[in-house]
Protein backbone atom coordinates (compact mmCIF):
# COMPACT_ATOMS: atom_id res chain seq x y z
CA UNK A 1 0.00 0.00 0.00
CA UNK A 2 2.56 2.27 0.13
CA UNK A 3 3.41 4.64 -2.84
CA UNK A 4 7.28 4.17 -3.19
CA UNK A 5 7.80 5.26 -6.77
CA UNK A 6 11.09 4.49 -8.41
CA UNK A 7 12.65 6.99 -10.65
CA UNK A 8 11.35 7.29 -13.83
CA UNK A 9 14.31 6.84 -15.97
CA UNK A 10 14.66 3.44 -14.12
CA UNK A 11 11.59 2.46 -15.89
CA UNK A 12 12.26 3.79 -18.96
CA UNK A 13 15.39 2.16 -19.52
CA UNK A 14 13.30 -0.84 -19.82
CA UNK A 15 11.76 0.53 -22.85
CA UNK A 16 7.63 1.05 -22.93
CA UNK A 17 5.26 -0.11 -25.11
CA UNK A 18 5.14 2.97 -27.53
CA UNK A 19 7.66 5.44 -28.06
CA UNK A 20 7.12 8.48 -26.05
CA UNK A 21 7.86 10.59 -28.98
CA UNK A 22 10.08 9.78 -32.32
CA UNK A 23 11.74 11.03 -35.17
CA UNK A 24 10.46 10.54 -38.66
CA UNK A 25 12.42 11.38 -41.47
CA UNK A 26 10.10 11.72 -44.44
CA UNK A 27 12.98 12.05 -47.50
CA UNK A 28 15.97 11.96 -48.27
CA UNK A 29 16.18 14.54 -50.51
CA UNK A 30 17.20 17.91 -49.52
CA UNK A 31 17.95 21.00 -51.11
CA UNK A 32 21.43 21.74 -48.90
CA UNK A 33 24.36 19.41 -48.52
CA UNK A 34 25.42 20.38 -45.02
CA UNK A 35 28.92 18.82 -44.50
CA UNK A 36 27.75 17.00 -41.36
CA UNK A 37 24.82 16.07 -42.10
CA UNK A 38 23.66 13.01 -39.82
CA UNK A 39 21.52 11.48 -43.00
CA UNK A 40 23.48 11.78 -45.50
CA UNK A 41 20.92 13.38 -47.22
CA UNK A 42 21.00 15.02 -50.51
CA UNK A 43 19.02 12.89 -53.20
CA UNK A 44 15.08 11.26 -52.80
CA UNK A 45 15.69 7.11 -52.40
CA UNK A 46 13.23 5.92 -55.01
CA UNK A 47 12.07 3.44 -52.22
CA UNK A 48 10.36 6.27 -49.90
CA UNK A 49 7.17 5.37 -48.69
CA UNK A 50 4.00 6.58 -50.21
CA UNK A 51 1.34 8.94 -49.07
CA UNK A 52 -0.73 6.05 -48.37
CA UNK A 53 2.09 4.30 -46.64
CA UNK A 54 2.54 7.22 -44.69
CA UNK A 55 -1.33 7.73 -43.61
CA UNK A 56 -0.84 3.83 -42.26
CA UNK A 57 2.32 4.53 -40.20
CA UNK A 58 0.00 7.77 -38.74
CA UNK A 59 -2.81 5.15 -37.91
CA UNK A 60 -0.64 3.45 -36.00
CA UNK A 61 1.15 6.27 -34.44
CA UNK A 62 -2.86 6.71 -33.19
CA UNK A 63 -3.24 3.51 -31.59
CA UNK A 64 -0.29 3.01 -30.01
CA UNK A 65 -0.57 6.69 -28.72
CA UNK A 66 2.17 8.44 -29.71
CA UNK A 67 1.39 11.46 -28.57
CA UNK A 68 4.12 13.68 -30.88
CA UNK A 69 6.45 13.21 -33.54
CA UNK A 70 9.55 15.09 -34.64
CA UNK A 71 9.48 15.66 -38.50
CA UNK A 72 12.79 15.74 -40.30
CA UNK A 73 14.64 14.26 -43.32
CA UNK A 74 16.25 15.66 -45.41
CA UNK A 75 14.21 18.57 -45.90
CA UNK A 76 10.73 17.31 -45.45
CA UNK A 77 9.06 20.45 -47.01
CA UNK A 78 10.57 19.62 -50.02
CA UNK A 79 7.47 16.00 -50.25
CA UNK A 80 4.81 17.21 -52.32
CA UNK A 81 2.42 15.55 -49.67
CA UNK A 82 4.08 17.21 -46.76
CA UNK A 83 1.03 19.33 -45.51
CA UNK A 84 -1.49 16.79 -46.60
CA UNK A 85 0.88 14.01 -44.02
CA UNK A 86 0.89 16.81 -41.40
CA UNK A 87 -2.46 17.12 -41.14
CA UNK A 88 -3.55 14.25 -41.40
CA UNK A 89 -1.19 13.82 -38.11
CA UNK A 90 -2.77 16.35 -36.44
CA UNK A 91 -6.69 15.55 -37.35
CA UNK A 92 -5.20 11.82 -35.88
CA UNK A 93 -3.85 13.67 -32.26
CA UNK A 94 -0.83 12.97 -33.14
CA UNK A 95 1.25 16.50 -32.55
CA UNK A 96 3.87 17.44 -34.96
CA UNK A 97 7.11 19.53 -34.59
CA UNK A 98 9.15 19.49 -38.00
CA UNK A 99 12.71 20.24 -38.63
CA UNK A 100 13.32 22.34 -41.42
CA UNK A 101 15.97 24.49 -43.12
CA UNK A 102 13.49 26.88 -43.81
CA UNK A 103 13.30 26.63 -47.53
CA UNK A 104 9.40 26.62 -47.36
CA UNK A 105 8.47 29.49 -44.94
CA UNK A 106 6.94 31.55 -46.66
CA UNK A 107 4.90 34.37 -45.17
CA UNK A 108 1.45 32.23 -45.78
CA UNK A 109 3.21 28.94 -44.49
CA UNK A 110 4.07 30.84 -41.78
CA UNK A 111 0.27 32.30 -41.09
CA UNK A 112 -0.94 29.16 -41.88
CA UNK A 113 1.28 27.32 -39.08
CA UNK A 114 0.92 29.90 -37.01
CA UNK A 115 -2.99 29.25 -36.11
CA UNK A 116 -1.90 25.43 -36.14
CA UNK A 117 -1.83 25.05 -32.34
CA UNK A 118 -0.97 20.84 -33.01
CA UNK A 119 2.21 21.92 -35.38
CA UNK A 120 5.55 23.12 -34.08
CA UNK A 121 8.54 24.54 -36.36
CA UNK A 122 12.83 24.27 -35.57
CA UNK A 123 14.47 25.89 -37.55
CA UNK A 124 17.90 25.01 -38.02
CA UNK A 125 21.16 27.22 -38.12
CA UNK A 126 24.95 26.57 -37.05
CA UNK A 127 26.06 30.16 -37.27
CA UNK A 128 25.29 32.89 -35.81
CA UNK A 129 26.65 34.80 -38.35
CA UNK A 130 25.90 33.66 -42.11
CA UNK A 131 30.11 33.03 -41.97
CA UNK A 132 30.18 30.60 -39.70
CA UNK A 133 26.47 29.09 -40.49
CA UNK A 134 27.32 28.97 -44.46
CA UNK A 135 30.55 26.85 -43.96
CA UNK A 136 28.64 24.03 -42.95
CA UNK A 137 24.81 24.69 -44.20
CA UNK A 138 25.88 26.06 -47.59
CA UNK A 139 25.84 29.53 -49.09
CA UNK A 140 22.96 31.51 -48.83
CA UNK A 141 21.63 28.79 -46.20
CA UNK A 142 21.93 31.74 -43.37
CA UNK A 143 19.61 34.21 -45.55
CA UNK A 144 17.15 31.23 -45.76
CA UNK A 145 16.97 30.57 -42.26
CA UNK A 146 16.38 34.21 -41.26
CA UNK A 147 14.21 34.72 -43.47
CA UNK A 148 11.80 31.83 -42.47
CA UNK A 149 12.08 33.31 -38.76
CA UNK A 150 10.90 36.28 -39.49
CA UNK A 151 8.22 35.00 -41.83
CA UNK A 152 7.35 33.00 -38.54
CA UNK A 153 7.54 35.91 -36.11
CA UNK A 154 5.16 38.13 -37.95
CA UNK A 155 2.77 35.82 -38.43
CA UNK A 156 2.24 35.76 -34.43
CA UNK A 157 4.05 32.32 -34.26
CA UNK A 158 5.76 32.54 -30.64
CA UNK A 159 7.75 29.83 -29.40
CA UNK A 160 9.41 28.07 -32.61
CA UNK A 161 12.40 26.34 -32.57
CA UNK A 162 15.84 27.61 -33.13
CA UNK A 163 18.09 24.52 -33.41
CA UNK A 164 21.93 24.91 -33.52
CA UNK A 165 24.12 21.92 -33.43
CA UNK A 166 27.37 22.87 -31.60
CA UNK A 167 30.72 22.71 -33.09
CA UNK A 168 34.45 24.05 -32.95
CA UNK A 169 33.43 27.10 -35.02
CA UNK A 170 30.33 28.05 -32.99
CA UNK A 171 30.37 27.60 -28.99
CA UNK A 172 31.77 31.23 -28.96
CA UNK A 173 28.82 32.14 -30.38
CA UNK A 174 26.05 31.37 -27.86
CA UNK A 175 24.98 34.47 -26.67
CA UNK A 176 24.51 35.39 -29.93
CA UNK A 177 22.30 32.36 -30.66
CA UNK A 178 20.21 33.48 -27.76
CA UNK A 179 19.93 37.09 -28.67
CA UNK A 180 18.92 35.78 -32.27
CA UNK A 181 16.06 33.45 -30.77
CA UNK A 182 14.72 36.11 -28.73
CA UNK A 183 14.89 38.45 -31.58
CA UNK A 184 11.97 36.24 -33.28
CA UNK A 185 10.24 35.04 -30.20
CA UNK A 186 12.29 31.69 -30.64
CA UNK A 187 13.24 28.97 -28.12
CA UNK A 188 16.92 28.18 -28.76
CA UNK A 189 17.60 24.78 -28.60
CA UNK A 190 21.27 23.37 -28.79
CA UNK A 191 22.34 19.81 -29.44
CA UNK A 192 25.41 17.88 -29.70
CA UNK A 193 26.91 17.10 -32.82
CA UNK A 194 27.36 13.33 -33.50
CA UNK A 195 30.05 11.40 -35.70
CA UNK A 196 26.47 10.20 -37.67
CA UNK A 197 26.24 10.60 -41.33
CA UNK A 198 28.66 12.92 -43.01
CA UNK A 199 29.06 13.86 -40.00
CA UNK A 200 31.64 11.06 -39.41
CA UNK A 201 33.91 12.71 -42.14
CA UNK A 202 33.90 15.90 -40.33
CA UNK A 203 33.77 15.27 -36.99
CA UNK A 204 37.44 15.24 -36.04
CA UNK A 205 37.96 18.89 -37.10
CA UNK A 206 34.10 19.85 -36.27
CA UNK A 207 33.57 18.48 -32.64
CA UNK A 208 34.05 20.90 -29.75
CA UNK A 209 37.34 20.84 -28.45
CA UNK A 210 37.85 19.52 -24.34
CA UNK A 211 38.03 23.22 -23.44
CA UNK A 212 35.05 23.83 -25.51
CA UNK A 213 33.22 21.45 -24.36
CA UNK A 214 33.84 23.04 -20.51
CA UNK A 215 32.33 26.09 -21.90
CA UNK A 216 29.06 25.08 -23.11
CA UNK A 217 28.41 22.82 -20.31
CA UNK A 218 28.98 26.29 -17.80
CA UNK A 219 27.16 28.47 -20.09
CA UNK A 220 24.28 25.82 -20.12
CA UNK A 221 24.30 25.92 -16.29
CA UNK A 222 24.47 29.34 -15.95
CA UNK A 223 21.98 30.83 -18.83
CA UNK A 224 20.42 27.68 -20.20
CA UNK A 225 17.18 27.59 -18.37
CA UNK A 226 14.98 28.54 -21.11
CA UNK A 227 17.50 26.74 -23.56
CA UNK A 228 16.33 23.16 -25.08
CA UNK A 229 19.00 20.70 -25.52
CA UNK A 230 17.16 17.22 -26.38
CA UNK A 231 18.79 15.69 -23.75
CA UNK A 232 21.59 15.44 -25.77
CA UNK A 233 24.32 16.72 -23.21
CA UNK A 234 23.57 14.00 -20.99
CA UNK A 235 27.94 12.64 -21.35
CA UNK A 236 28.72 16.01 -19.89
CA UNK A 237 26.65 14.88 -16.71
CA UNK A 238 29.88 13.46 -15.54
CA UNK A 239 30.95 16.80 -14.57
CA UNK A 240 29.09 17.08 -11.66
CA UNK A 241 25.38 18.74 -11.73
CA UNK A 242 23.02 16.82 -14.48
CA UNK A 243 21.18 18.83 -17.13
CA UNK A 244 17.17 19.21 -17.34
CA UNK A 245 16.58 15.89 -19.32
CA UNK A 246 16.23 12.56 -18.57
CA UNK A 247 19.91 12.19 -18.30
CA UNK A 248 19.52 9.19 -20.29
CA UNK A 249 19.78 7.22 -23.99
CA UNK A 250 16.40 7.05 -25.07
CA UNK A 251 16.95 4.98 -28.26
CA UNK A 252 14.93 1.71 -28.62
CA UNK A 253 13.47 2.57 -25.29
CA UNK A 254 11.53 5.74 -25.31
CA UNK A 255 12.25 7.12 -28.60
CA UNK A 256 13.33 5.53 -32.68
CA UNK A 257 13.70 6.86 -35.81
CA UNK A 258 11.41 6.12 -39.21
CA UNK A 259 13.28 6.62 -42.19
CA UNK A 260 12.38 7.99 -45.13
CA UNK A 261 12.17 4.13 -46.72
CA UNK A 262 10.34 2.59 -43.61
CA UNK A 263 13.33 1.27 -41.70
CA UNK A 264 13.04 1.62 -38.03
CA UNK A 265 16.42 2.34 -36.27
CA UNK A 266 17.08 2.71 -32.55
CA UNK A 267 17.74 6.61 -33.10
CA UNK A 268 18.41 9.29 -36.44
CA UNK A 269 22.62 9.41 -35.21
CA UNK A 270 22.49 5.45 -35.79
CA UNK A 271 21.24 5.02 -38.83
CA UNK A 272 23.86 1.60 -39.63
CA UNK A 273 22.61 -2.10 -40.05
CA UNK A 274 23.61 -2.55 -36.31
CA UNK A 275 21.05 -0.23 -35.26
CA UNK A 276 18.33 -1.29 -37.77
CA UNK A 277 15.55 -2.79 -35.86
CA UNK A 278 12.74 -3.74 -38.67
CA UNK A 279 10.68 -1.85 -41.04
CA UNK A 280 7.19 -0.88 -41.09
CA UNK A 281 6.22 -2.25 -44.07
CA UNK A 282 6.33 -5.66 -42.22
CA UNK A 283 3.46 -7.25 -41.36
CA UNK A 284 3.49 -6.50 -37.94
CA UNK A 285 3.99 -2.97 -39.14
CA UNK A 286 5.65 -0.21 -36.88
CA UNK A 287 4.25 -1.49 -33.64
CA UNK A 288 5.38 -5.17 -34.43
CA UNK A 289 8.71 -3.59 -34.54
CA UNK A 290 8.98 -1.34 -31.75
CA UNK A 291 7.64 -4.14 -29.43
CA UNK A 292 9.28 -7.68 -30.89
CA UNK A 293 12.79 -6.50 -32.59
CA UNK A 294 15.52 -7.96 -30.41
CA UNK A 295 17.75 -5.07 -31.02
CA UNK A 296 15.07 -3.29 -28.50
CA UNK A 297 14.83 -6.06 -26.61
CA UNK A 298 18.71 -5.82 -26.54
CA UNK A 299 18.73 -2.24 -25.49
CA UNK A 300 16.19 -2.48 -23.07
CA UNK A 301 17.97 -5.09 -20.91
CA UNK A 302 20.14 -3.74 -17.89
CA UNK A 303 23.50 -2.53 -20.01
CA UNK A 304 26.75 -3.11 -18.55
CA UNK A 305 28.69 -0.56 -18.05
CA UNK A 306 32.04 -2.49 -19.24
CA UNK A 307 35.29 -0.63 -19.15
CA UNK A 308 33.13 2.60 -17.31
CA UNK A 309 31.67 0.97 -14.51
CA UNK A 310 34.50 1.47 -12.15
CA UNK A 311 34.45 4.99 -13.02
CA UNK A 312 33.36 7.45 -10.63
CA UNK A 313 30.88 9.76 -13.11
CA UNK A 314 29.54 6.42 -14.65
CA UNK A 315 25.93 7.06 -12.76
CA UNK A 316 26.56 10.54 -13.91
CA UNK A 317 27.16 9.94 -18.06
CA UNK A 318 26.09 6.43 -18.75
CA UNK A 319 29.15 5.88 -20.80
CA UNK A 320 27.64 8.20 -23.20
CA UNK A 321 26.31 8.00 -26.53
CA UNK A 322 26.14 5.25 -28.38
CA UNK A 323 26.28 6.21 -31.83
CA UNK A 324 29.62 8.56 -31.18
CA UNK A 325 31.15 5.83 -29.93
CA UNK A 326 29.99 3.34 -32.83
CA UNK A 327 30.92 5.87 -35.63
CA UNK A 328 34.67 6.74 -33.29
CA UNK A 329 35.06 3.10 -33.74
CA UNK A 330 35.68 2.75 -30.27
CA UNK A 331 33.71 -0.26 -28.20
CA UNK A 332 29.97 0.61 -26.93
CA UNK A 333 31.28 -0.64 -23.61
CA UNK A 334 33.92 1.92 -23.06
CA UNK A 335 34.07 5.50 -22.75
CA UNK A 336 32.18 8.18 -25.28
CA UNK A 337 34.56 9.99 -27.66
CA UNK A 338 34.20 13.04 -25.59
CA UNK A 339 34.46 11.93 -22.13
CA UNK A 340 34.97 14.63 -19.95
CA UNK A 341 37.42 12.44 -17.60
CA UNK A 342 39.37 12.34 -20.95
CA UNK A 343 39.00 8.42 -21.53
CA UNK A 344 37.54 8.73 -24.20
CA UNK A 345 40.34 10.85 -26.23
CA UNK A 346 42.50 8.27 -24.70
CA UNK A 347 40.91 5.91 -26.53
CA UNK A 348 40.62 7.14 -29.75
CA UNK A 349 44.57 7.87 -29.80
CA UNK A 350 44.68 4.30 -29.85
CA UNK A 351 42.31 2.63 -31.60
CA UNK A 352 42.07 2.75 -35.50
CA UNK A 353 40.29 5.38 -37.11
CA UNK A 354 40.27 3.43 -40.82
CA UNK A 355 38.29 0.81 -38.95
CA UNK A 356 35.49 2.87 -37.79
CA UNK A 357 31.86 1.52 -39.46
CA UNK A 358 30.64 3.99 -42.32
CA UNK A 359 27.47 5.22 -42.39
CA UNK A 360 24.89 2.16 -44.62
CA UNK A 361 23.55 4.23 -46.94
CA UNK A 362 24.57 8.13 -48.57
CA UNK A 363 22.13 10.03 -50.00
CA UNK A 364 24.68 12.77 -50.59
CA UNK A 365 24.34 15.11 -53.74
CA UNK A 366 26.75 13.47 -56.39
CA UNK A 367 27.41 16.54 -58.12
CA UNK A 368 29.76 18.86 -58.53
CA UNK A 369 32.27 19.44 -55.49
CA UNK A 370 30.64 21.43 -52.72
CA UNK A 371 32.40 24.75 -51.99
CA UNK A 372 32.24 24.51 -48.38
CA UNK A 373 35.58 25.94 -46.20
CA UNK A 374 36.72 24.30 -43.38
CA UNK A 375 39.93 25.12 -42.01
CA UNK A 376 42.43 26.01 -38.65
CA UNK A 377 40.23 28.55 -37.30
CA UNK A 378 41.61 31.20 -34.07
CA UNK A 379 40.46 29.92 -30.72
CA UNK A 380 37.44 33.19 -31.04
CA UNK A 381 35.41 31.59 -33.67
CA UNK A 382 33.43 33.88 -35.81
CA UNK A 383 37.00 35.40 -37.37
CA UNK A 384 37.42 35.18 -41.14
CA UNK A 385 37.51 31.30 -41.85
CA UNK A 386 40.88 30.14 -43.99
CA UNK A 387 40.29 28.44 -47.90
CA UNK A 388 40.05 24.75 -47.72
CA UNK A 389 37.69 22.71 -50.61
CA UNK A 390 35.74 19.86 -49.29
CA UNK A 391 35.53 17.70 -52.63
CA UNK A 392 32.98 15.03 -52.97
CA UNK A 393 33.49 12.42 -55.10
CA UNK A 394 32.70 12.28 -58.37
CA UNK A 395 29.37 10.76 -59.77
CA UNK A 396 30.42 7.26 -61.45
CA UNK A 397 27.08 7.75 -63.68
CA UNK A 398 25.61 10.49 -65.90
CA UNK A 399 22.88 11.99 -64.16
CA UNK A 400 20.31 11.58 -61.23
CA UNK A 401 17.12 12.35 -60.87
CA UNK A 402 16.81 15.72 -59.61
CA UNK A 403 15.18 15.02 -55.73
CA UNK A 404 13.80 18.72 -56.44
CA UNK A 405 11.85 17.77 -59.32
CA UNK A 406 7.94 19.66 -59.41
CA UNK A 407 9.84 22.22 -56.88
CA UNK A 408 9.80 26.20 -57.43
CA UNK A 409 12.07 28.11 -55.66
CA UNK A 410 11.07 31.30 -54.00
CA UNK B 1 16.84 8.89 -3.32
CA UNK B 2 18.92 5.93 -4.11
CA UNK B 3 22.86 7.10 -5.16
CA UNK B 4 21.89 5.61 -8.64
CA UNK B 5 19.37 4.06 -10.54
CA UNK B 6 21.46 1.73 -12.09
CA UNK B 7 22.04 0.09 -8.59
CA UNK B 8 18.41 -1.13 -9.13
CA UNK B 9 19.00 -2.99 -12.13
CA UNK B 10 22.49 -4.66 -11.90
CA UNK B 11 22.51 -6.20 -8.76
CA UNK B 12 21.43 -10.26 -7.18
CA UNK B 13 18.02 -10.12 -6.43
CA UNK B 14 18.39 -10.48 -2.61
CA UNK B 15 20.10 -6.14 -2.72
CA UNK B 16 17.52 -5.67 -4.91
CA UNK B 17 14.86 -6.34 -2.11
CA UNK B 18 16.93 -4.99 0.16
CA UNK B 19 17.38 -1.44 -2.08
CA UNK B 20 13.61 -1.17 -2.10
CA UNK B 21 12.99 -1.73 1.27
CA UNK B 22 15.43 1.25 1.68
CA UNK B 23 13.64 3.39 -0.45
CA UNK B 24 9.95 2.76 1.40
CA UNK B 25 11.47 4.07 4.77
CA UNK B 26 13.20 6.56 3.36
CA UNK B 27 10.71 8.67 1.64
CA UNK B 28 7.62 7.11 1.66
CA UNK B 29 5.64 9.50 0.68
CA UNK B 30 7.81 12.64 -0.39
CA UNK B 31 6.35 15.34 -1.94
CA UNK B 32 5.61 14.63 -6.14
CA UNK B 33 7.16 11.73 -6.53
CA UNK B 34 3.87 10.53 -7.87
CA UNK B 35 4.12 12.69 -10.65
CA UNK B 36 7.15 13.75 -12.76
CA UNK B 37 6.81 16.20 -15.35
CA UNK B 38 9.12 15.62 -18.54
CA UNK B 39 9.88 18.23 -20.86
CA UNK B 40 8.94 16.56 -24.38
CA UNK B 41 12.55 17.78 -25.56
CA UNK B 42 14.15 16.63 -22.74
CA UNK B 43 14.69 12.89 -24.78
CA UNK B 44 17.95 12.10 -26.21
CA UNK B 45 17.38 10.37 -29.51
CA UNK B 46 14.81 12.97 -31.58
CA UNK B 47 15.78 15.99 -33.45
CA UNK C 1 8.16 21.06 2.44
CA UNK C 2 5.38 21.80 -0.33
CA UNK C 3 2.03 23.61 1.06
CA UNK C 4 0.25 22.67 -2.02
CA UNK C 5 -1.73 19.99 -0.03
CA UNK C 6 -3.50 22.80 1.29
CA UNK C 7 -4.23 24.89 -2.14
CA UNK C 8 -5.42 21.87 -3.36
CA UNK C 9 -9.53 21.75 -3.35
CA UNK C 10 -10.09 18.20 -2.32
CA UNK C 11 -13.52 18.37 -1.85
CA UNK C 12 -14.68 20.00 -5.32
CA UNK C 13 -15.55 18.62 -8.42
CA UNK C 14 -12.75 18.30 -10.91
CA UNK C 15 -12.19 16.40 -14.19
CA UNK C 16 -9.24 15.90 -16.83
CA UNK C 17 -8.67 18.52 -19.15
CA UNK C 18 -10.41 18.00 -22.44
CA UNK C 19 -7.06 18.39 -24.55
CA UNK C 20 -5.38 15.44 -22.51
CA UNK C 21 -4.87 11.82 -23.16
CA UNK C 22 -3.87 9.43 -21.12
CA UNK C 23 -2.01 6.48 -22.23
CA UNK C 24 -1.46 3.69 -19.24
CA UNK C 25 1.28 2.19 -18.63
CA UNK C 26 3.16 -0.59 -16.74
CA UNK C 27 3.81 1.15 -13.83
CA UNK C 28 1.66 4.03 -14.09
CA UNK C 29 0.68 6.33 -17.30
CA UNK C 30 1.66 9.08 -19.48
CA UNK C 31 -0.48 11.92 -19.42
CA UNK C 32 -0.03 14.45 -22.62
CA UNK C 33 -2.42 18.04 -22.97
CA UNK C 34 -1.92 18.61 -26.74
CA UNK C 35 -2.49 22.61 -25.89
CA UNK C 36 0.46 22.83 -23.81
CA UNK C 37 1.82 20.31 -25.23
CA UNK C 38 3.59 19.28 -21.73
CA UNK C 39 4.30 15.83 -20.80
CA UNK C 40 3.62 14.31 -17.23
CA UNK C 41 3.78 10.92 -15.91
CA UNK C 42 1.79 9.23 -13.09
CA UNK C 43 3.98 7.06 -11.29
CA UNK C 44 1.39 5.06 -9.62
CA UNK C 45 -1.35 3.03 -11.14
CA UNK C 46 -3.45 4.38 -8.28
CA UNK C 47 -3.20 7.85 -9.52
CA UNK C 48 -3.70 6.40 -12.84
CA UNK C 49 -7.64 5.25 -11.22
CA UNK C 50 -7.88 8.45 -9.32
CA UNK C 51 -7.49 10.46 -12.19
CA UNK C 52 -9.29 8.37 -14.60
CA UNK C 53 -12.64 8.27 -12.04
CA UNK C 54 -12.50 12.23 -11.04
CA UNK C 55 -15.17 13.00 -13.76
CA UNK C 56 -17.21 10.68 -12.78
CA UNK C 57 -17.05 11.09 -9.08
CA UNK C 58 -18.84 13.96 -7.10
CA UNK C 59 -15.16 14.97 -5.51
CA UNK C 60 -11.47 14.46 -5.62
CA UNK C 61 -11.98 13.19 -2.15
CA UNK C 62 -14.49 10.59 -3.06
CA UNK C 63 -12.28 9.57 -6.11
CA UNK C 64 -9.39 8.77 -3.91
CA UNK C 65 -11.84 7.07 -1.40
CA UNK C 66 -12.72 5.05 -4.70
CA UNK C 67 -9.55 4.28 -5.73
CA UNK C 68 -8.41 2.75 -2.17
CA UNK C 69 -6.48 5.63 -0.82
CA UNK C 70 -6.29 5.52 2.71
CA UNK C 71 -5.71 8.56 4.96
CA UNK C 72 -1.89 8.21 5.48
CA UNK C 73 -1.85 8.61 1.72
CA UNK C 74 -4.16 10.92 0.79
CA UNK C 75 -1.90 14.09 1.38
CA UNK C 76 0.62 12.68 -1.36
CA UNK C 77 -2.24 12.50 -3.46
CA UNK C 78 -3.24 15.73 -2.65
CA UNK C 79 -0.22 16.89 -3.42
CA UNK C 80 -0.01 15.08 -6.87
CA UNK C 81 -3.22 16.29 -8.13
CA UNK C 82 -2.47 19.89 -7.35
CA UNK C 83 0.66 19.22 -9.33
CA UNK C 84 -2.08 17.82 -12.24
CA UNK C 85 -3.92 21.00 -11.61
CA UNK C 86 -0.70 23.43 -11.91
CA UNK C 87 0.10 22.03 -15.19
CA UNK C 88 -3.70 22.33 -16.41
CA UNK C 89 -3.66 18.47 -17.48
CA UNK C 90 -6.64 18.57 -14.99
CA UNK C 91 -9.03 21.13 -13.77
CA UNK C 92 -12.10 22.09 -12.06
CA UNK C 93 -15.51 21.17 -13.34
CA UNK C 94 -17.87 24.30 -14.24
CA UNK C 95 -21.36 24.01 -12.68
CA UNK C 96 -23.72 22.88 -15.30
Amino acid sequence: MTTAAAPLVAEFRFGLDAPICLTWELTYACNLSCVHCLSSSGRRDPRELTTAECKRVIDELERMQVFYVNIGGGEPTVRPDFWELVDYATAHHVGVKFSTNGVKITPEVASRLAGSDYIDVQISLDGATAEVNDAVRGRGSFATAVRAMQNLAAAGFAGFKLSVVMTRHNVGQLNEFKAIADRFGAQLRITRLRPSGRGADVWTELHPTPAQQRELYDWLVAHGENVLTGDSFFHLAGYGQELPGLNMCGAGRVVCLIDPVGDVYACPFAIHDAFLAGNVRSAAGFAGVWRDSELFADLRRPQSGGACTSCSAFDACQGGCMAAKFFTGLPLDGPDPECVRGFGEAALATADATAAPRPSGDHSHRTAPVPISIGPRPADSGAAASAGLIERSMPDRACDQSPLAGFTPR
Amino acid sequence: MPDSATELLDPPADEIIDEVTSIETDEIIAADTLVEEISIDGMCGVY
Amino acid sequence: MSTKTLDFDLDSAWRLHPQVSVRPERFGALLYHFGTRRLSFLKSRALLTVVSSLDSQPSARAACAGAGIGPAELPAYARALATLAASQMICRKTAS
